[in-house]
């Protein structure tokens, strides 16, 4: 397993987000995160990436126990993440952007990590606009670049928060098409998002969250035909 | 998929290697200057350097690593202090006495950064100007050094500084004329090795670091930066260096007191305000900003409370029209970069790649 998270929970004041969360990753799947706004699904990779810190459980990422190891440690082991909202640095062009997340995700020296950030920039079609500023790129491309610089750290371990959200249909086919690419190379993925189709056809198996709780696990057509998920979080009355 | 193998990443450009060569050639013009101008010529420019000085360094604080300190005058008070505590008390020579006070503003920037790294935005600046204005109490309870009302350092001292009887014989001067062609060489090495290791940093990975940082904490932790480290760093190097700083000033001024030494008006205001209209995250903002605050300071110093009226103006019409200050404004008209920082990929299929 690649990822193992064995009761993990997480508490703000008396709301719980995260609620004995137990589950594993097997290295080279695609797992997909669903469930209802505020379900704790962005808290959860919080948690897997040490942006916030477990109260109780434990989080194992290659057999190792990192449930209390800082952000910054955790991306050098291999997990490397994009936001549901982008976080470019926006002074930065697109290029160095990479070129940061290249040589702190993976300790090198910047001149070692060129050849690499460019092809990254190719595969997600950003290479064209490298020298842009971040904090003048569009929607589209901002999503791009959280794929990209997530890319850039060499991630064992991809986590994708709702990339597709708010992307045109063309856009979304062009930006699976990619996913599915990074995928078929052995980069585990674990991803959440809204948009089903896009999601259903990356992913092996299904997880779904409600209010921090883990209410299901298992393959994407079993996960959509559950009564209890199609009730919470399709609001489909059964 | 792009055949990859001829892509390079360049930060080199012609402007900045013209503004390098000129740079050297300034410097040049610098050292051998006192053989030529008055020595009221030669306290102006020791005004300006140490002025642009501090403004290079709350410009790395806050315009690279996004601490906006208004407490500065904590560093260059301590800093001076040492300076007149190491010359005063322990007899040394002032010149040796000048890294006291890099070595007692990094005593005090430790505990200071302990305290205001837990508080955010306005919060931190409060901080900072709090810790200084209680460093400066509890100072002015330090009788040997003159108390409240401060202390001169002693003619023994001032006529024996390290290099100043050689100056005399070079230049045919009389011994405080001397004295202040040695602060000025001084404060040109201090300007000199401030801007230049700002330079050298902001090319190094790290001034990626501190750029990510600047603009998305979180976000730069998530691609593995060490932020609070980073952060830590900057606060301590800016504050050894304005501790030098404040020992230089008060060295050349001989005289010390707790007010003008931990002066909000004079190490953070002015400073603050030759970093706002010079141009924020760059490092010819505060270079063309000392210049017009020189400007103005010589225009406007006759005319009393008038003065600092119109730098407020001046400032707030800068800050609303030109947010990024003046060179903000020429740089994004020209596209001209003296001191380049932005690294560009070279290659094939890139706007301007070639």
């Amino acid at each position: 397993m690649i990822l193992k998270l064995e009761n993990v929970s997480k508490s703000f004041g008396a709301l719980k987000v995260a609620d004995s969360v137990t589950f594993a990753v097997p290295r080279g799947e695609a797992l997909g995160i669903i469930g209802p706004n505020g379900a704790g699904k962005s808290t959860l990779f919080n948690l897997i990436t040490g942006n916030l810190l477990a109260n109780a459980g434990r989080i194992e990422f290659l057999g190792r126990d990192v449930t209390r190891a800082p952000a910054m440690e955790r991306v050098r082991m291999g997990v490397g993440r994009s936001f549901q909202i982008p976080q470019p640095f926006e002074g930065l062009t697109v290029f160095e952007n990479l070129l940061t997340a290249a040589a702190f995700g993976r300790g090198g020296r910047e001149a070692e990590m060129v050849e690499d950030c460019a092809r990254i920039l190719d595969e997600t079609e950003l290479l064209k606009k490298a020298n842009v500023v971040a904090g003048t790129l569009s929607l589209l491309d901002r999503k791009r670049l959280e794929l990209a610089r997530a890319l850039a750290t060499d991630p064992q371990l991809l986590l994708l928060d709702e990339i597709a959200g708010g992307l045109t249909e063309g856009e979304c086919k062009a930006l699976v098409a990619t996913i599915r690419s990074i995928h078929a190379k052995g980069t585990t993925i674990i991803w959440i998002e809204h948009v089903l189709h896009a999601l259903n056809s990356v992913v092996e198996r299904l997880l779904v969250l409600d209010f921090g709780r883990v209410i299901g696990l298992g393959a994407p057509d079993a996960i959509m035909a559950s009564k209890e998920v199609r009730e919470i979080y399709l609001g489909l009355e059964v | 998929m792009t055949q990859l193998a001829s892509y390079r990443l360049t930060t080199r450009t012609r402007t900045g290697t013209a503004a390098g060569l000129a740079a050297l050639v300034l410097i040049a013009v610098g050292i051998v200057l006192p053989a030529f101008v008055s020595r009221s010529v030669i306290q102006d420019l020791f005004y300006i350097l140490t002025m642009l000085t501090l403004a290079q360094l709350w410009n790395l604080l806050a315009g690279y690593g996004g601490l906006v300190s208004v407490g500065q005058q904590a560093f260059v008070g301590i800093g001076a202090y040492a300076m007149f505590a190491g010359v005063i008390l322990a007899g040394w020579n002032p010149v040796f006495a000048i890294l006291l006070g890099g070595v007692a503003a990094l005593i005090l920037a430790i505990p200071t950064a302990f305290f205001v790294f837990r508080l955010q935005g306005a919060y931190f600046a409060i901080g900072t100007w709090v810790i200084a204005e209680v460093t400066r109490l509890l100072v002015a309870q330090w009788k040997t050094l003159g108390g409240g009302t401060g202390t001169s350092l002693p003619r023994e001292a001032t006529g024996s500084i390290l290099g100043v009887d050689a100056i005399r014989a070079l230049f045919s001067v009389r011994e405080a004329a001397a004295r202040d062609i040695l602060a000025y060489w001084l404060a040109l090495v201090l300007v000199v090795a401030v801007t230049g290791g700002i330079y050298w940093l902001l090319r190094n990975r790290l001034g990626l670091a501190l750029a990510a940082v600047r603009d998305n904490t979180e976000a730069a932790k998530s691609v593995g930066v060490d932020a609070g480290r980073l952060k830590w760093a900057v606060f301590l190097l800016a504050s050894v260096a304005t501790g030098l700083t404040g020992a230089l000033i008060f060295l050349q001024t001989a005289r010390i007191s707790p007010d003008a030494a931990f002066a909000l008006t004079d190490w953070t205001a002015y400073v603050v305000f030759i970093v706002v209209i010079g141009g924020i995250g760059t490092i010819e903002g505060p270079i063309l900003g000392v210049i017009v605050f020189f400007i103005l300071r010589s225009a406007l110093a006759d005319y009393g409370s008038w003065y600092l009226l119109s730098l407020g103006i001046i400032a707030i019409v800068v800050m609303l029209f030109a947010p990024r200050g003046l060179w903000g404004l020429i740089s994004s008209r020209s596209g001209l970069h003296l001191f380049p920082v932005r690294r560009r990929l070279a290659g094939p299929k890139i706007e301007g790649g070639h």
